[in-house]
């Protein structure tokens, strides 16, 4: 396969090349590649990215099927632009072990479209009470642990998970929420959660955990990765860490980068996501974090539900935003076009940074590389409606917005996957 | 005129709308008062009260303002209906609008729960107290109750004081007094002041004495012992102590001063006997303005539904 004459994003340029692909793999990069009878892909005027990867997707199987499923999730996740993913443990049952890890494997090998790596549980059935299998489940394929959605309480036990997990060459990815400073709040507490009525969550919530376990990483010199950070105290949090020469790494998403809590007045159960959308103060802080690498990754915390988990009262809607098909549109209007991030920047966060904390193949485009590629129109304009998603989950706020941005192909391992 | 299809809160109507629901509400206590209780404005209506709370005091008063407006009213206490079965609000909502009710009086523990039935259902929605968030006819009852004392809500200095943070009372409140161009004072522990609430029109006091000093209108909220036992302070006592208001406290305020309270009131912890039993106390005047304020609400959204050709049929 060839791509011609698109505008290809380099580590630390974008110029317009041709690629010449085979085999699965970049074969070369040049100005002006013969013909040689594959079929082409003419990009001119497009972008070549390398193939994107989001670390953080729930994509609900097995289990909870009704909501998404690892079909349904890939082609959701290549129609966005994504090559890779990584699926969070919190499924029915929870994975946990090596035999959920293989499913995932073996029915993401079934469905072939991006490449799938599951991230096993921190500790049995997410409990926080004994390891998982950890070794075991790397051994099947898992990428990380976490305990997505919760935290785990006990201090010693997450000491010794990522002292444990650092043996295997395994991260810890954290979900950071003090459930007894979070009280049963839905929404961030703030002026808006006072205008609507509705139980706020208060930002030391997520900072306590921020802050301990990048604690427990220091005492530990071990690497660990802060998951969906939405505030601007946790960012700072990071940050000082960062300088301090601790080995952390952090994801934010673009519901924390393009949004404020001003969105929960109307009730929109859409709007409901752990950590909350926060205030414009915590939205600039990201932004900036963004900017000084604070922030490595842009995720999407892929939450897919039913109309019926979200259709019910504010307090009862269940969290998350299904925002893996949004993702990019975001990241071109928020923070390309708004001047805030570079096309390379970009690429960073939401394909080199993921590739290199988790030790994935991709990430860069160069001769001898993987052929995880995603050829995108910046300038075509589009308006979110997510009746039209492919996932099954429906359930995001952002209906009506006008976003930059468009995935044309998506390319695994030299085959195209998606194509608009 | 009333331009809404439901009352869900305070936040959103405005000045004229809320005059001519006090208006209304006025010329009800006149009919009441004339011991007119039958009434036809709601002749051939139905009015469904859907309560997932206790309530004693607006479920009646509801109940009465329905009834003595010429309505058909039903009670469904939710946890012996299909409620307590798990059906989802929404479905409730939809066999309600199917058994075509005209009005849907609702109590939620909830925040935003009216706002939900408000979208799904052709019927009017009159929220009767959502979680933290509104109790609107609530907010009306002290407002026309005020209006009555002062001829005006414009310039009050209404000192509020108790637990504004879970409190929906103290929100429709302050809406309402502010759009009206009344002062809300609010003195509360810090840790029952919303986040905000301030930057809403409220002016947050350091003490009591700041917040009565020279009030018109003297207002206690009730305050929830498990409250006390969730660490939001130590002790009723202490409590009773700082926050509560007694009769000396009472002399801070004007003359005239009028003392109030949501009901029902905890003796010796918001307000003192005295205070409660005070002749300047307008507590069960309150109650009498709450069935007038619902069979105006009740009246206005009929007369919207009527202009507007809203029906369930």
């Amino acid at each position: 396969m060839i791509i011609r004459n698109g505008n290809v994003v380099f580590k630390d340029s974008v110029e317009k090349k041709d690629i010449l692909v085979s085999g699965g793999k970049i074969l070369r990069i040049a100005d002006c590649l013969p013909a040689n009878g594959d079929p082409e892909i003419d990009a001119t005027g497009k972008h070549v990215f390398p193939g994107f990867i989001d670390m953080h997707v729930h994509l609900r199987d097995p289990g909870y099927e009704h909501k998404e499923d690892i079909e349904s999730g890939a082609k959701a996740a290549v129609k966005g632009g994504f090559t890779q993913i990584c699926c969070m443990p919190n499924t029915n049952p929870i994975m946990d072990n090596k035999v959920v890890v293989s499913y995932v494997k073996h029915k993401a090998q079934e469905v072939n479209l991006c490449k799938i790596h599951p991230i096993g549980a921190i500790t049995k059935g997410e409990k926080g009470e004994q390891l998982a299998e950890i070794g075991e489940m790397k051994a099947a394929g898992a990428v990380a642990i976490s305990d997505d959605g919760v935290s785990v309480r006990n201090s010693r036990l997450m000491y010794l998970a990522m002292e444990y997990a650092s043996g295997f060459d395994i991260k810890c990815l954290c979900h950071c929420e003090d459930k007894e400073l979070v009280d049963g709040g839905v929404v961030n507490e703030g002026l808006s959660s006072t205008i609507a009525g509705l139980k706020g969550i208060p930002r030391a919530a997520e900072d306590i955990m921020i802050a301990r376990d990048i604690a427990l990483a220091e005492s530990l010199d071990v690497p660990v990765h802060i998951c969906h950070v939405s505030t601007h105290s946790g960012v700072r949090l990071i940050r000082d860490a960062k300088k301090a020469g601790v080995k952390v790494t952090a994801e934010t998403c673009p519901h924390y980068f393009a949004a404020t809590d001003e969105l929960v007045r109307t009730f929109d159960t859409n709007t409901k996501v752990n950590p909350p959308i926060r205030e414009e103060m915590d939205k600039q802080a990201i932004l900036d974090g963004l900017v000084d690498g604070t922030l490595d990754c842009i995720v999407t915390d892929h939450a897919p539900h039913h109309i019926n988990d979200k259709n019910v009262e504010y307090n009862l809607a269940a969290f998350g935003i299904s925002g893996i098909e949004t993702s990019f549109g975001f990241a071109i209007t928020y923070l390309y076009k708004s001047g805030v991030l570079s096309l390379c920047e970009i690429a960073d966060k939401m394909s080199a940074n993921p590739a290199k904390i988790l030790g994935l193949q991709g990430g860069e485009i160069k001769e001898g590389a993987v052929a995880d590629l995603t050829i995108a129109d910046l300038d075509e304009k589009w308006t979110v409606d997510p009746a039209k998603f492919v996932s099954k989950g429906k359930n995001n706020p952002f209906g009506g917005y006008v976003l930059d941005g468009v995935v044309k192909y998506t390319i695994v391992d030299g085959e195209i996957k998606y194509q608009a | 005129m009333l331009q809404k299809k439901d009352l869900v809160g305070l936040i959103d109507v405005t000045k004229a709308e809320l005059t001519e629901l006090l208006d209304v509400a006025a010329e009800m206590k006149v009919h009441l008062k004339a011991g007119e209780k039958n009434l036809s404005y709601l002749k051939g209506k139905t009015a469904t009260i859907l309560f997932y709370e206790n309530s004693t005091r607006t479920r009646t008063s509801f109940e009465l303002a329905a009834k003595y407006l010429g309505a058909t009213v039903i009670n469904i206490a939710a946890g012996s209906s299909s409620v307590a079965k798990g059906e989802t609000l929404v479905d409730t909502g939809k066999t309600l609008d199917a058994q075509l009710n005209d009005f849907l009086i609702m109590r939620h523990p909830m925040g935003g729960a009216p706002y939900l039935l408000g979208k799904t259902v052709k019927a009017s929605v009159l929220n009767a107290g959502d979680g933290m968030n509104e109790h609107p006819t609530q907010g009306l009852l002290d407002m026309l109750t005020m209006r009555e004392t002062f001829g005006t809500l414009q310039g009050l200095k209404v000192a509020i004081l108790g637990d504004i943070k879970h409190s929906r009372v103290a929100k429709s409140n302050l809406f309402g007094l502010k759009t009206m161009g009344a002062d809300v004072y609010m003195y509360a522990p810090e840790t029952l002041i919303p986040k905000g609430i301030d930057k809403l029109g409220a002016k947050l006091c350091k003490s009591k004495e700041e917040a009565i000093d020279n009030a018109d209108v003297v207002m206690g909220l009730r305050i929830q012992l498990e409250r006390q036992q969730a660490g939001n302070f130590p002790s009723l006592d202490e409590y009773a102590h700082f926050y509560g208001v007694t009769a000396k406290d009472l002399k801070r305020a004007k003359p005239n001063a009028i003392v109030m309270h949501p009901g029902p009131v905890n003796r010796g912890v918001e307000l003192t006997g005295k205070v409660i039993d005070h002749d300047q106390s307008r507590i069960e005047e309150q109650v009498f303005s709450g069935i007038a304020v619902r069979m105006a609400a009740l009246k206005l959204l009929n007369d919207y539904r009527n202009a507007k050709g809203v029906t369930n049929v």
